[in-house]
């Protein structure tokens, strides 16, 4: 069947459904992948790198002040910096979908330990404490909440990134985006759209959940 | 290095600076393009963000919208485009001005709502008008947010015009789409370097241009801001 140039082609095609529910299962799979790992390596760099800022005021602008101009660098571009360098590979992907991701979180940690009272802080230390035990015990928790919006936010910027990924051939649900555009067929295209959008939506309000029952004092 | 050596010897090459396909017109494409649909953007979220800020109307709709905006991938609304109005320059623009909706709305809401109630009290004390207090109170005292909203949009239209070379348009994007199309990974490099480098010369700019239109009394905090990065898409 040839579907090019097709004008009757609706927005959806029944049959595709049914025969490429399969596919459309693995491309979710690798989708939420792809989205996790960004997430968890991010949160791994980001956390100490914002406590260090944080710590050290000197650092605190210039570093924002860069991570502000790295993020407005388009994710394209950023694939055809590393492409030469590590292919097209997954390699490639999960790199710039981690550095996006860390530019959120550091900025997030950073202005929830900012955030910390200072009576807060000066009454910790007036109780004894060290400033590890101060910082894992006290700053942290009250810094949660920030952190824990720059996940959510990190978590559905990443989702909606992984399909620019299709373009070198990762992708997830971004190959059934990619897929409409060059066949020219709409199933595929609206398929991967409102699954990228659901999962976007699930991922969101599954975090708010999560905020909530482990972080009660943030509501 | 060889490989940074011949992106290098590509940006010397004069071939490469001439005709539509040269990167003064590539570059200008991308402008208008980027330009046109962050204006018309702006002359369609300014007026409704503003007037439920105002208002105090419609707080919810004004915030999530931005939300929504933030989990519809821009790839798939270029795409979905494409299928509706055909290859070229058409799709792009209307993609690009659905995209920079979003951020303006919500920044120009939170801007005006969250002005100082005393503010607009004094305001009304002195005998201002409604219409007067929106503008020489409200609106000059929004203007931070307001610029960081179009500055959002504007570097997100950027790179979205980029992926726009796949439904046959122009602009920077070209060099790496067909770069890497014709596994020509020199003229993809250096059409990345080009676009990051506008990317990035226009948060710069805009950046600027919002901390020149910040009202004098504003400006004596020192720290800047750090609110977070509020808009990734593409």
């Amino acid at each position: 069947m040839n579907l090019f140039l097709d004008a009757t082609d609706p927005w959806i095609r029944v049959s595709y459904l049914q025969n490429h529910a399969a596919d459309f299962e693995a491309d979710l799979a690798e989708h939420v992948e792809l989205t996790l790992i960004a997430v968890l390596v991010g949160l791994l760099i980001a956390l100490p790198l914002g406590v260090l800022i944080y710590r050290r005021r000197g650092l605190r602008n210039p570093v924002l002040g860069v991570t502000g101009v790295l993020y407005s660098i388009p994710s394209l571009a950023l694939f055809a910096f590393l492409i030469p360098y590590t292919g097209l590979t997954y390699v490639t992907a999960e790199i710039g979908l981690v550095g996006y991701t860390i530019l959120i979180l550091v900025r997030n940690t950073v202005v929830g330990l900012e955030a910390v009272p200072a009576d807060v802080r000066d009454a910790a230390r007036g109780m004894g404490y060290r400033p590890l035990k101060q910082l894992l015990w006290v700053e942290l928790p009250l810094a949660l909440p920030s952190i824990f919006a720059g996940v959510r936010i990190a978590t559905v910027t990443t989702i909606g990134l992984v399909t620019v990924t299709a373009l070198i051939g990762e992708g997830g649900l971004g190959r059934l985006i990619l897929e409409g555009l060059i066949r020219d067929f709409k199933t595929p295209l609206v398929v991967g759209t409102v699954l990228s959008i659901l999962l976007a939506a699930v991922a969101d309000l599954g975090l708010a959940g999560i905020q909530r029952l482990v972080m009660p004092w943030s509501r | 290095m060889s490989f940074l050596v011949k992106v290098s010897a590509w940006f010397l090459d004069p071939v490469h600076w001439q005709g539509s396909a040269g990167v003064p017109n590539r570059l200008l494409e991308h402008v208008l393009m980027a330009g046109a649909a962050t204006l018309v953007a702006a002359l369609i979220a300014l007026p409704i963000g503003i007037a439920l800020g105002h208002f105090g109307r419609g707080g919810n709709a004004a915030i999530n919208i931005s939300n929504v905006g933030r989990a519809i991938p821009s790839f798939a609304v270029l795409v979905l485009a494409f299928e509706v109005v055909g290859i070229g320059a058409p799709p792009a623009f209307i993609a690009l001005t659905l995209l920079a909706i979003p951020p303006i709305v919500t920044n120009s809401y939170v801007g005006v709502k969250e002005v100082d109630p005393d503010v607009k009290d004094a305001a009304r004390g002195m005998g201002m008008r409604e219409r007067k207090i929106l503008f020489a109170v409200e609106l000059p005292l929004a203007v931070p947010l307001i610029m960081a909203g179009i500055r959002t949009s504007a570097v997100q239209v950027v790179a979205t015009a980029t992926l726009a070379a796949l439904v046959a348009w122009g602009g920077l994007g070209r060099y790496i789409i067909d770069g890497f199309a014709q596994q020509d990974y020199v003229q993809m490099f250096a059409g990345a370097v080009l676009v990051a480098a506008l990317a990035v010369a226009t948060e710069l700019a805009l950046g600027a241009v919002e901390f020149m239109l910040v009202p004098r009394g504003l400006r004596e905090s020192g720290a800047a801001p750090a609110g977070p990065p509020q808009a990734k898409a593409a």
